[in-house]
């Protein structure tokens, strides 16, 4: 069984209300930069950017990381995780960090991207954008800017499509039932 | 991906790619200002060198260090070999002492896998006898495809003393098996008589092969193995196949020079040469240890077959 929780246009409404929310938040980004979680993540970073850009006039630093050398559980599968680039030309010390993912779901990928970012620099604050959030915690993490709550077992497969590498936006939840 | 790595014949093409963009990711990490990821923290790796090397072992160390595993150097001088203690039983030692990994370099080819009869750690060949030394030959595959783009097609020379050189033949293998085209060139005397069933052409003549060349890959002249004379004098062997600036002219000017190191200047390729900037000699050791963090995630940051 699949459902698709979101079509094209609400991940492009999500988006820009994340990108209102952000401007708001922060009061501006001067010194906000964005850091997408490879790979999807980034894309949708990109889009934030886009957004701001459109909406405040300001171009917003966007950097690409990967945080498969801080998982906690390599060594526990059959292969070792597959490795992306990290890629931040920018200097993230002082700065407000908005980390951008596409679901967040256990919060271990976010501690990695956390320790993966402490060791590039020291941030002002480290703030959390998703698309989707569809519960089942494992670390007390949240997210400060949350495009759409959805709820899943954690059985289910949660997909989120993006144009960039999909060739259509939109989450859909695959369920076990 | 096996559970060790022993030869260039363990890897497919495809482990040789994924091998390659890894590194590429582990480069990165050697840029910032904390050159250290987590990745296999709590693992030991062994250095365990019963053989001179600098680069390779301090390469090793770096790559291990890098990805915040315990190192332990060991080598000969100074250690329980030099009372006599076996192979097999300092292997065992190393295995009870909680090994992970074990990165050796031996003056016996063959080396490395009577080691993986021994213990369950993962084995690194760093390097045995005149058989084979494949994260050299990766490094070398690493480099190629950075400064070229690729490698199928690439157009290499190996020059010197092919015989006894196990990076020629790590190399070797590993160019043909990613789709190289290969020629070894030498005296008669250091070319092994089956090299051409390696999938490689072979040359007695370096300025007939120079201007052909995408790659002019310098071997060191290794005295310290040839227990014969394979040819008269050293002064004779740098005129007829030393890299010299005049022979550097032959080569298209893109063309790259690589040697594994440590140079023997004057003799297999000439101080200046050694210099140029398309000379990538440098490069190489750098890229070392993006391969060796690559190779050491790779291995390490799988489960054991036996445990899975």
């Amino acid at each position: 069984m699949s459902a698709k929780v979101m079509e094209p246009d609400d991940v492009r409404r999500a988006l820009t209300r994340i990108a209102h929310e952000v401007l708001e938040r922060d009061r501006g980004v001067s010194d906000v930069v964005l850091v997408g979680i490879a790979d999807r993540g980034d894309d949708l970073a990109r889009r934030l950017a886009h957004e701001i850009r459109r909406i405040e006039g300001a171009e917003i630093p966007v950097g690409v990381l990967d945080i498969t050398f801080y998982r906690d559980d390599i060594g526990m599968r059959a292969e070792a995780p597959e490795v992306h680039e990290t890629r931040i030309p920018f200097d993230v010390s002082g700065k407000t960090v908005v980390l951008v993912d596409d679901v967040l779901y256990t919060g271990r990928t976010i501690r990695s991207a956390m320790d993966a970012l402490m060791d590039l620099g020291r941030p002002r604050k480290i703030q959390l954008a998703v698309l989707v959030d569809r519960g089942h915690r494992e670390l007390p993490i949240r997210a400060d800017f949350v495009g759409k709550n959805v709820p899943t077992s954690r059985a289910d497969d949660v997909r989120v499509m993006i144009d960039e590498v999909d060739g259509q936006d939109g989450v859909v939840v695959e369920g076990a039932r | 991906m096996n559970e060790h790595l022993l030869s260039m014949h363990d890897l497919t093409a495809d482990d040789v790619s994924r091998i390659l963009d890894t590194a590429e990711s582990f480069r990165e990490v050697g840029t910032r200002v904390i050159k250290k990821v987590p990745a296999l923290r709590g693992r030991t790796v062994v250095n365990f060198f019963l053989e001179n090397s600098t680069r390779t072992r301090i390469s090793f160390e770096l790559a291990a260090k890098r990805l915040s595993a315990d190192v332990i150097n060991f080598s000969s001088g100074g250690s329980s070999v030099a009372k006599g203690e076996s192979l097999k039983d300092t292997a065992l030692t190393l295995q009870a002492m909680g090994a992970d990994a074990i990165v050796i370099r031996h003056s016996s080819s063959g080396s490395p896998l009577q080691l993986t009869r021994w213990v369950g750690a993962h084995v690194l060949n760093a390097g045995d006898g005149t058989h084979e030394h494949p994260t050299q030959a990766l490094l070398d595959l690493y480099t190629m495809r950075e400064r070229l783009g690729r490698l199928e097609g690439l157009r290499v020379a190996i020059v010197g003393d092919v015989l006894h050189s196990r990076v020629a033949r790590s190399l070797s293998f590993g160019l043909v098996k990613t789709g190289a085209d290969v020629t070894l060139v030498g005296p008669p005397t250091l070319i092994p008589p089956d090299a051409p069933a390696w999938g490689v052409h072979v040359s007695y003549d370096i300025d007939g092969v120079l201007p052909k060349l995408d790659v002019c890959y310098v071997l060191r002249v290794q005295r310290e193995r040839q227990r014969l004379e394979f040819f008269p004098s050293v002064r004779e062997y740098s005129r007829f196949f030393g890299l010299t600036a005049e022979r550097v002219r032959l080569m298209p000017d893109e063309a790259l020079i690589m040697h594994p190191g440590p140079m023997n200047r004057g003799v297999e390729i000439d101080s200046d040469v050694a210099d140029l900037p398309t000379s990538v000699i440098e490069e190489q050791v750098t890229n070392g240890i993006a391969i060796r963090m690559a190779l050491l995630y790779l291995l390490l940051g799988a489960t054991k077959e036996d445990t899975s």
